[in-house]
């Protein structure tokens, strides 16, 4: 069975996902992390799950081509230079 | 009457060829994941011994690895448990979990030690003896009903008996769950450890007095 390790770094850090290894059981899972992932102290922490327990989502279509949902969608920049034009606060630039 | 140096070689001795024993199985263990877990294992002890020998190296004016290296195979007090050239992985894990539970056995004792050097490493050698003992249990656990996992335990057990000075075997028998027989002894040496000791030896006998 294989199990996904994930991986802390330091105390407060976000779990990133490092490997996996293949283990009988969980018990077996945790130890062969611990030692495959842990042994040189790179990590604080590790989340051992069996691979089935993660649910793949994917398949993100965007035909319409809706930039309007991106961050990037909304260039700020063009209009923040236009308003302090108009504002007469343009940074000289 | 064992000396804290005498005591100390004891143990590091133990260690030491454990880990070389262990070691043999690096790049052939049954798995991969179990290939790099018991590879660390058998770093971690070597690692112990060296800690242990630099105790008594400064108890007895010498350093590490004149402790570890410069012996003759005579001087070795490592236990005959240890010394077995690398057995079936039933005998490996068998000697794994023996050795296991008689270390922290001997490690409990050696944390209350008078000597706070002695107490203070042996709690911190148990913080990761604690690792090697889950990984020994959850293959004890695993073979228990094998045959061939049961008979390598039997076999081994007079061996097992032999790493513990006297007045602690009888826990050590509670722990396993097998009655106290005699011991196979410290002091007396097979030929394995001879030809380990040319192996482990052989680049610092090489180039006497090098440094590295």
């Amino acid at each position: 069975m294989i199990y996904e390790v994930f991986r802390q770094e330091k105390k407060g850090s976000a779990f990133a996902h490092a490997g996996s290894v293949e283990a009988p059981d969980i018990t077996f899972a945790q130890a062969f992390a611990h030692e495959q992932y842990g042994r040189r102290q790179e990590s604080e922490a590790l989340w051992v799950v069996p691979r089935d327990a993660i649910h793949e989502v994917h398949d993100f279509y965007d035909e319409l081509h809706k930039t309007y949902h991106r961050v990037d969608g909304y260039p700020l920049k063009e209009k923040l230079r236009v308003a302090r034009e108009r504002a007469g606060t343009a940074r000289d630039r | 009457m064992t000396t804290t140096s005498d005591l100390l070689l004891e143990i590091a001795d133990d260690e030491l060829i454990l880990g070389w024993r262990d070691s043999e199985w690096t790049g052939i263990a049954p798995s991969l994941e179990e290939d790099v877990a018991f590879s660390s294992i058998a770093q971690n002890e070597i690692g112990h011994a060296r800690a242990l020998y630099e105790l008594a190296a400064r108890e007895l004016g010498t350093d590490a690895d004149a402790l570890a290296f410069d012996r003759d195979p005579g001087e070795y007090r490592s236990a005959p448990l240890v010394e077995r050239r690398r057995m079936d992985w039933a005998h490996t894990i068998a000697r794994h979990f023996l050795y296991e539970t008689a270390d922290e056995i001997r490690l409990a004792t050696l944390k209350e030690s008078d000597n706070a050097e002695v107490a203070g490493l042996a709690a911190k050698m148990d913080r990761e003896e604690q690792y090697h003992r889950l990984h020994a249990r959850m293959w004890e656990e695993r073979l228990r009903d094998e045959p061939r996992f049961r008979d390598a335990v039997h076999e081994l057990w007079p061996f097992a008996l032999g790493v513990l000075p006297p007045e602690q075997r009888a826990t050590l028998a509670q722990h396993v769950g097998l009655d106290e027989v005699d011991a196979v002894e410290r002091g007396q040496h097979s030929d394995e450890l001879r030809e380990l000791w040319e192996e482990m030896t052989i680049v610092r006998r090489s180039v006497p007095g090098a440094t590295w």
